[in-house]
């Protein structure tokens, strides 16, 4: 079993690269990369530098919604600005992101295939003059190198996956056990002991099961 | 089915001893149809008075909120819904969470207010846009025989292309004018690089009537699409960018022309579109 996803981890710090990348290129107040949920159309925060780093990975935006969502669906780039002119939009993204931004720029990530897979997003870009049109190709290029990462995280994800099952673990549990294997090495010290000692009571507890009862169908 | 031109009718029969696609001009008496004759074109010529009455246009996007002020109402709204194994075309209500199609909407109704539109909604639903949605909508609107076809959207899918390459012929010759987004991003996608569709990338001027001819396609015109006011969900605006909005300009000029020259052929069509252009009308033509 797998509980630390330790090879994924140079593919989450390229994303984190990329973002971070973004955020100075454009002088933005944050950026931001999703991967879309392919069975529920929602979008997931996988990589964000700037407002709101440190909790919004792991959060979800249904699908269909925002300018993500416009740019998932047509996958076109979009730019829209005076966003916080707009009361109902802005209680939907504060309520979801914790930050009101005046304009948001979108790319949809493709896999080789053309299947989109996520979005690269980038809020307040304010460094520099305006250059709507020039920045909105920028980002599609910055794009194109973002979904190469993002397409093998999902790939090594699905692999991991694979190769659990294979060592007979639950299928149904693994999903969580992802996600907490993501989120614990940018926990705090407190809270990585405790999710340890609980995975630990956790595997002794399957173990004990095993050799009461033999083990689970793999 | 008489009453259908000759542009709309099913395929004729074949004659004995002719080829399948020949003409016995000698047995048959030909058929009087309306042509339009292209005059000097100026931006006046072109489209000097008219409103798009008389024009349909079909959106294929994620549905049209007919209620929003900027869209003012719509004749027919319809969706893409899976039926067992096939997609079915259904009406629906004409609602659109996301927007973007109402954004295009309102972008159409602002240059041709009198056009008559449609929405199919093959974005979203649920989630995001299926292929499989996008052809049966497609293929709906051609089949219906709308003047122009405004698609704001592309798939890079690789496995549609061929399907999608047989449908832009067929609106082509049944004078369904498809006007696609080109894409701004450094991949492939489709219909927009197709010879039978007319593609559409941005300018950044704020004109919504100005528009260049680009002498190196596979995108052929550029339309206004940086910081454009467009509807927004809830009756509200927003300004935004991008080839999605200069699509729905370029579609809402091909509609005021056919307003004015209802008989113009689409190869007619793109050669006024191409002569009125920015970049290649004479200036002293412009209107």
């Amino acid at each position: 079993m797998v509980l630390v996803n330790s090879s994924g981890l140079t593919q989450r710090r390229l994303l984190q690269a990329i973002v971070e990348m973004a955020r100075s290129v454009y002088g933005a107040a944050a950026a931001s990369v999703f991967l879309l949920n392919q069975e529920t159309g929602d979008l997931v925060f996988e990589a964000v530098a700037g407002e709101g780093e440190g909790w919004l990975p792991g959060t979800t935006f249904p699908a269909g919604t925002g300018i993500a969502g416009w740019t998932v669906m047509c996958g076109q780039s979009l730019l829209v600005d005076d966003v916080s002119a707009n009361p109902q939009f802005a209680r939907d993204a504060a309520e979801s992101t914790g930050y009101l931004p005046q304009s948001i720029m979108a790319a949809p990530l493709f896999r080789d295939d053309g299947e989109c897979i996520g979005v690269l997003e980038v809020l307040d870009r304010d460094s520099r003059p305006r250059r709507d049109q020039g920045d909105l190709e920028s980002l599609g290029l910055l794009a194109t190198g973002t979904a190469e990462v993002l397409a093998l995280l999902v790939r090594l994800r699905s692999l991991e996956s694979t190769h659990d099952d294979r060592d007979g673990a639950d299928a149904g549990g693994m999903p969580v056990l992802h996600r907490v294997a993501d989120r614990l090495p940018a926990a705090s010290e407190q809270v990585r002991a405790t999710v340890t000692r609980l995975l630990q009571m956790a595997e002794d507890l399957l173990a004990d099961d095993a050799a009461g009862s033999g083990r689970p169908d793999a | 089915m008489t009453d259908l031109p000759p542009w709309r009718r099913p395929p004729r029969d074949h004659f004995p001893g002719v080829p399948a696609w020949g003409m016995p001009s000698t047995m048959v008496p030909q058929e009087r149809v309306a042509f339009s004759q292209i005059g000097p074109v100026t931006r006046d010529w072109a489209w000097g008075g008219a409103d798009g009455s008389g024009i349909r246009v079909c959106v294929l996007d994620s549905g049209v909120d007919a209620t929003h002020p900027l869209v003012g109402g719509i004749d027919q709204a319809m969706d893409v819904v899976r039926d067992d194994d096939d997609m079915v075309v259904v009406p629906v209500d004409p609602v659109d969470e996301a927007g973007h199609g109402t954004a295009c909407a309102s972008v159409i109704r602002l240059i041709a207010p009198r056009v008559s539109l449609t929405s199919v909604r093959v974005l979203g639903n649920g989630k995001h846009g299926t292929g499989s949605a996008l052809l049966a909508g497609l293929s709906w609107a051609i089949d219906e025989g709308f003047d122009v076809i405004n698609m704001s959207l592309s798939t890079a899918k690789e496995q549609f292309r061929g399907a999608l390459s047989e449908l832009t012929d067929r609106a082509y010759f049944r004078r369904c004018v498809i006007v696609a987004s080109a894409h701004n991003m450094p991949v492939r996608s489709y219909p927009w690089p197709f010879a039978s569709v007319i593609s559409v990338a941005s300018h950044d001027g704020p004109d919504p009537m100005t528009y260049y001819y680009n002498p190196a396609p596979p995108v052929e015109f550029y339309a206004r699409g940086v910081r454009v006011r467009v509807a927004w969900p809830g009756g509200r605006e927003i300004l935004s960018t991008g080839n999605s909005l200069a699509t729905p300009h370029m579609a809402a000029i091909c509609a005021l022309i056919l307003s004015k020259h209802p008989t113009l052929t689409p190869f007619q069509l793109r050669s006024v579109l191409y002569l009125a252009a920015e970049n290649v009308a004479e200036p002293q033509g412009g209107s």
